[in-house]
């Protein structure tokens, strides 16, 4: 046991100095513009979600991944189209680069009748899987923490059982590695060889709780040793690192070498959601990371004097992000609200019957949507200021 | 002394007191301490009781509930904080399973308290806005209370926390900063199992509980003013037990009865109730008992779907003409 411990930490060790040469020395020069690009529009669509919700045009909270673009962006553009991804909240970049559109996501925050899930489903929770022919290979994720980590493990069974050349990625944060379902969805993954890479951002806190209040483990990649697999650590602020690390495990994880696991280094800028203050934070830690360490500024450092990249390259993404996000904006906010009895169809796959309403099973006839919808909470009007939205609270 | 605080501050109010009345009181959850709670409900607990009392745990529902269990068995009585009642579900194997059976089965106490936010008309999407009460109340073993009012949300959580078997408390969040009461004076305790009339009358009855209370309370207002019907709220307060006296006593009192809940329909305990009515007072009925709950469907984050979803005070007004007409 002892030899196969430290052959996964001779992997960990590689991956994070770079013995011989990195997958990134092969991405080509659009590639490495391309990388900025979904990095710059992730922070644009942010920025302009946030003018939205002061607007009061986000129904309900607001998430944000100031500083961690590169490793959202890096880690997902490892994959493939074909390959299956699960995101977390933050991993807005990730939905991007797999294909997500800003348009899409916008409609999803604004409970738009035409959004992905039509008002059912908030922010980014939404996908697109099947056919890869067809889709783009996003799965959409729920609330509760860990839960898509043995979804993603069933995800990658079917490809490993059909012998598809696939590969599923799922995130999950520091926070979520505490939960029951990671721990079962990984270890099932590991002992059934799935090609599963999961990769835990490990961007210091999980709402207010820093990560020594969430694990006494010095490292998450020290887990993958409990779990039998192999690990990678990377910086994930450094988008070609981030990369280098997932491509590796991404790469193992085709080959057929099972369940890999990445580790990527770095940090939540903004609150929780909008509404978090970030009280707990100790003072100038959030300024330090911005001011040495934003993910952005040290990429386009080094697009431009180590990459040859010239400045005018850079503007012209830039133009060409605002131009993309102010017409998905204006799409957006032209599209109308789902109405209220779409409310009543698909909760089953089976065609909708004329399901009978309880109003109409105890009450002759029914009342029409809009004259419920109109109703407030009289008893609290006075009250009205209070009113907050509870999706500020939480995800 | 009369000032008013909100429903939180009630349930903050209880934690404080109890935990200075028994040191065996102690609370854990994810973000309970320095951060006080998602919802701030256990801001300040931590200055005052320091870490050892105040427990930041790590994301692991099954866990702090398993824990929580382990504690209550060697004599403490530990108040578990779930960030949103949703994530209850997590731990629902070690609460049906283990602590619910616990003293039947082996004899071990289990004075611990759940507490959590919970219900919907927040735009919260699916995740945040549940009312999982029924599967709870299904199970024997485990105590079920709901307050609508903020003296009882201080009430009952220092009952819950002095009764000697697990209590879950559900605290709609919509009620948080919405409602305030008044705080009795000395040692404000609610008793577990007792139902409140919210407000007398003699036509028709609507039984509920929590924030739907208000959308009752509402309701007999417009019908008194429109219809010049009296109709009686009676406020359940807690689900299990079940308080059969106030059910029965005000169905002798209007013979019509409604019950009214925000959780879905099917298997909810508004079936429960009405099957409780027409078992012990069938004969007492001038009307079938109706009831009025959310649809069957997992609760939408647009505010049109969610509206639709949700009862409303019209729905109630139009279910209670209808009894009044039968
Ligand atoms: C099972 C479960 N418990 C509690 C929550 C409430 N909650 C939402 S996000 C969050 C913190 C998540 O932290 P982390 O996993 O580190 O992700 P990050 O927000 O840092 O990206 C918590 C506790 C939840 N969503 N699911």
């Amino acid at each position: 046991m002892a030899a196969r411990a430290s052959s996964i930490a001779r992997r960990v060790k590689d991956a994070v100095t770079g013995g011989g040469a990195r997958p990134s020395d092969a991405l080509s020069r659009e590639a490495k513009l391309e990388l900025y690009y979904w990095m710059r529009l992730t922070r644009t669509l942010e920025e302009r979600l946030v003018a939205l919700y002061r607007q009061t045009k986000v129904v309900g909270g607001l998430f944000r991944s100031l500083g961690q673009e590169a490793d959202a962006v890096g880690s997902c553009f490892a994959l493939e189209r074909r390959d299956v991804m699960s995101p977390l909240i933050r991993n807005l970049g990730s939905m991007l680069v797999k294909g997500a559109t800003p348009v899409e996501v916008l409609k999803q925050y604004m409970a738009k009748g035409d959004s992905p899930t039509r008002g059912r489903e908030l922010n980014i929770h939404f996908g697109d899987v099947g056919d890869p022919a067809t889709t783009r290979g996003f799965l959409g994720q729920i609330s509760p923490l860990g839960d898509m980590v043995p979804v993603m493990a069933g995800v990658t069974l079917s490809f490993k059982m059909r012998g598809e050349d696939r590969v599923g990625l799922v995130y999950v944060g520091d926070g979520a590695t505490s939960t029951g379902a990671f721990h079962e969805g990984i270890n099932f993954a590991a002992v059934q060889r799935c090609p599963l890479v999961v990769v835990i951002e490990n961007n210091h806190y999980a709402y207010s709780t820093p990560t020594e209040k969430q694990t006494l483990a010095k490292q998450f990649i020290d887990k993958a040793i409990g779990y039998g697999i192999p690990g990678y650590q990377a910086d994930g602020n450094d988008v070609l690192a981030t990369y280098d690390a997932t491509k590796q495990a991404v790469d193992a994880a085709r080959r057929g070498e099972g369940t890999q696991l990445v580790e990527l280094l770095t940090y939540r800028r903004k609150g929780h959601a909008e509404h978090d203050n970030q009280s707990y934070v100790p003072a100038g830690e959030i300024e330090r990371w911005a001011a040495e360490n934003d993910p952005i500024d040290r990429y386009v450092a080094r697009l431009t004097t180590e990459l040859g990249f010239d400045a005018s390259e850079l503007a012209a993404v830039d133009d060409r992000v605002r131009a993309e996000v102010d017409a998905a904006t204006d799409e957006a906010e032209a599209s109308g609200f789902p109405e209220a009895l779409d409310a009543l169809v698909g909760v089953y796959a089976d065609p909708p019957r004329e399901r009978p309403l309880w109003f109409r099973e105890g009450v002759e006839g029914a009342v029409a949507p809009s004259e419920r919808a109109a109703d407030g909470w009289g008893v609290f009007k006075a009250d009205a200021k209070t009113e907050s939205r509870v999706s500020q609270e939480d995800a | 002394m009369t000032t008013e605080i909100t429903y939180l501050e009630a349930i903050r109010e209880a934690l404080f007191e109890e935990m200075a009345r028994d040191e065996n009181v102690f609370c854990l959850g994810e973000d309970i301490g320095a951060f006080g709670g998602a919802f701030k409900v256990t801001e300040g607990l931590l200055a005052k009781y320091g870490e050892a009392r105040v427990i930041d745990t790590p994301i692991s529902e099954i866990g702090i509930v398993g824990a929580a269990a382990g504690a209550a068995h060697m004599g403490m009585r530990p108040v578990v904080e779930m960030q949103f009642i949703d994530f209850i579900a997590n731990a629902y194997d070690i609460l049906t399973n283990y602590v619910a059976t616990a003293r039947y089965r082996a004899f071990l106490p289990c004075p611990m308290v759940v507490r959590g936010p919970s219900g919907g008309y927040v735009r919260g999407g699916p995740f945040h806005s549940q009312n999982p009460e029924a599967g709870f109340i299904h199970t024997p073993g485990l105590k079920v209370v709901y307050p609508s009012t903020a003296e009882d949300a201080k009430g009952l959580m220092k009952a819950a926390i002095r009764d000697d078997d697990c209590v879950l408390f559900f605290e709609h969040k919509y009620l948080y900063r919405r409602i305030k009461g008044v705080m009795p004076a000395g040692d404000h305790v609610v008793p577990i199992g007792k139902a409140r009339v919210a407000r007398e009358g003699t036509d028709v009855s609507i039984i509920t509980y929590a924030a739907a209370t208000w959308k009752a309370l509402e309701a007999a207002e417009q019908l008194q003013a429109e219809d010049g019907l009296s109709v009686e709220v009676i406020d359940l307060r807690t689900l299990a037990p079940l308080d059969d006296e106030a059910i029965v006593a005000t169905v002798k009192k209007t013979n019509r009865v409604l019950v009214l809940h925000e959780d879905t329909r099917t298997g909810g305990i508004a079936g429960e109730i009405t099957a409780r009515i027409s078992e012990t007072c069938f004969e007492w009925l001038d009307a079938p008992v109706l009831r009025v709950t959310a649809h069957d469907i997992p609760l939408p984050y647009a505010p049109q779907l969610e509206d639709f979803v949700l009862p409303q005070t019209p729905d109630v007004v139009r279910a209670v003409r209808r009894l009044a007409a039968y």
